[in-house]
């Protein structure tokens, strides 16, 4: 689940000077979740861009926004609404924002800010547990993320602003360190919290990241 | 090779250390900004004092003058410097970078710390570096002094350090602080500071199981000095690993008006006096964190003459 946050209205509008006629795209899948571009945050937003003076031209919450051919696909079906917008308010993650890039040469703003990729705990409730960084190395520390939930994203155990298995950044954010510890030490596995490890690879995934499937490159879709 | 420094003016942390000479070691916190004459006055005060000083890097995430700067500042002072090296604000490349140019100016002495976190400092908004910790550190400058540079190529030339680290006897839980230990000498490590102690019979337990570990590895206490009840509110309530016991509040509160600084160097000659008198360490590091001043008071009124050690 990608979370994000909306950003204050002020700044969505500032974004759209100039721009009168707006296209509001939403998410069915992530920011409906986060409650940031499902269909009543659209709607909200609807309401509030036409009490500025927008024009809406038209709405639309769909899943995936961040797949670049459905996106397309979606703006082909409502193309009167789409091409009589000067721009778009994009509900979604960053990568959907970037969709609706692909998928139009006219302004393009994003609604929200996309803060991480999250676990859900329960309605409303987001953290972070891992932060995509291209080398797992959740085998070796019990299945909890040192990159992601130690702040420092070190690898060899906790740092010295640890305190009674909370984190010095926040009293209310568990020490990632003292977790693994109780973890591997329940599995009778802090052998693998006394190895050293080395220098990580920083670059397993070299930005802007890439994955493609061979039998794609071989002309498939 | 040409060493750009010829002549160091004090023996090395590692020839004291291995003289078995406790080793008395003091600090210098640099200034924010460039106003450098109250810092050189610490470091003449005491260069012949204690037998090297600590040089804090950019310490609590606050922006200041560099470490590395202030070592060269001490050589040239004829005072012997241990250069305090984080991963917070420098990727692998910068932190070689600068061990080797530490190097080739005379710095034989580096203590390998993590760093803190930015949100506690100045420069909120800052990206953390943290490209590696404390303990890949120190296998990093093993591996410069063995002429490889982490990217496995050939050193023109290696370094030679006394690679120091940080342990946290007051950490909560203590086990894994303790497991940390272990792999920071397994890295390297030669010589340790410890974080702030006051509970010396707890220092006591924490050297007793630290001696289990390594029996040889030499260990210095890390003594804060107290000079206010305030300060020690904020210590307790605040810093993580740090803790003043109880008796040591009630003596700070009953110091008379005006006398609460005095108390502190009373407190802090007795702790230095009793890790001497009962050999429970080998040497200790003080930090008087703005108050350098008193320091050779605090050497005076626990009769430690560096000297005659």
């Amino acid at each position: 689940m990608i979370i994000t946050t909306s950003k204050p209205f002020e700044e969505v509008l500032k974004q759209l000077e100039g721009e009168d006629k707006v296209f509001i795209v939403g998410c069915g899948l992530c920011a409906t979740t986060c409650e940031t571009g499902g269909e009543p945050q659209v709607a909200e937003m609807k309401a509030k861009l036409e009490a500025e003076g927008k024009t809406v031209t038209g709405t639309i919450v769909f899943d995936e926004v961040c797949h670049e051919l459905n996106t397309k696909r979606k703006f082909r079906e409502n193309k009167e609404a789409v091409e009589a917008a000067d721009g778009f308010v994009v509900m979604a993650c960053g990568a959907g924002t970037q969709s609706v890039r692909e998928a139009t040469e006219k302004g393009v703003h994003s609604a929200n800010n996309t803060v991480f990729l999250g676990n859900i705990q329960r309605h409303g409730q987001f953290v972070e547990k891992c932060s995509l960084c291209g080398d797992c190395v959740l085998e070796d520390f019990g299945a909890i993320c040192p990159v992601t939930r130690c702040h420092k994203g070190i690898l060899n155990g906790p740092c010295g602003g640890t305190d009674e298995g909370k984190c010095e950044t926040d009293k209310e954010k568990d020490c990632g360190w003292t977790l693994i510890y109780n973890q591997l030490e329940k599995m009778g596995k802090l052998d693998r919290f006394r190895r050293v490890y080395g220098l990580k690879n920083w670059q397993a995934n070299m930005k802007p990241g890439r994955v493609i499937f061979e039998k794609c490159e071989e002309g498939g879709e | 090779m040409t060493m750009l420094l010829e002549k160091h003016v004090k023996p090395s942390i590692k020839e004291v250390m291995e003289s078995g000479t406790f080793l008395v070691s003091g600090e210098i916190g640099p200034p924010k900004g460039t106003d450098i004459d109250e810092m050189i006055h610490h470091i003449d005060l005491l260069k012949d004092k204690v037998h090297a000083m600590n040089i804090t890097d950019n310490q609590s995430s606050v922006m200041r003058y560099p470490s590395l700067g202030t070592a060269l500042i001490i050589l040239e002072h004829g005072g012997e410097p241990n250069l305090q090296v984080t991963c917070r604000d420098r990727n692998r490349l910068a932190i070689e970078a600068d061990l080797l140019f530490a190097y080739t100016r005379g710095v034989r002495s580096v203590l390998c710390l993590t760093g803190d976190s930015i949100p506690v400092g100045d420069h909120k908004e800052a990206k953390a570096v943290f490209d590696c910790e404390s303990v890949q550190l120190l296998q990093m400058i093993r591996n410069l002094e063995e002429g490889k540079d982490s990217g496995g190529n050939e050193l023109k030339g290696g370094v030679e350090f006394y690679k120091g680290a940080i342990v946290t006897p007051e950490a909560h839980p203590i086990e894994p602080q303790m497991i940390k230990f272990a792999k920071k000498i397994e890295a390297g490590a030669q010589w340790f500071q410890t974080q702030a102690v006051y509970d010396m019979d707890n220092f006591k337990r924490f050297m007793e199981q630290a001696r289990k570990i390594d029996d040889k590895v030499k260990i210095c206490a890390g003594l804060v000095l107290l000079t206010s009840m305030g300060a020690i509110k904020y210590m307790n309530a605040n810093v993580p690993g740090v803790f003043v016991p109880d008796d040591l509040v009630k003596e700070m509160a009953d110091a008379p008006k005006g006398e609460a600084l005095n108390t502190g160097v009373r407190i802090m000659a007795r702790q230095i006096r009793q890790c001497i008198d009962e050999k429970l360490c080998d040497g200790v590091h003080i930090m008087a964190i703005g108050k350098e001043d008193v320091v050779p008071r605090i050497l005076d009124e626990a009769g430690v003459d560096i000297n005659k050690l």
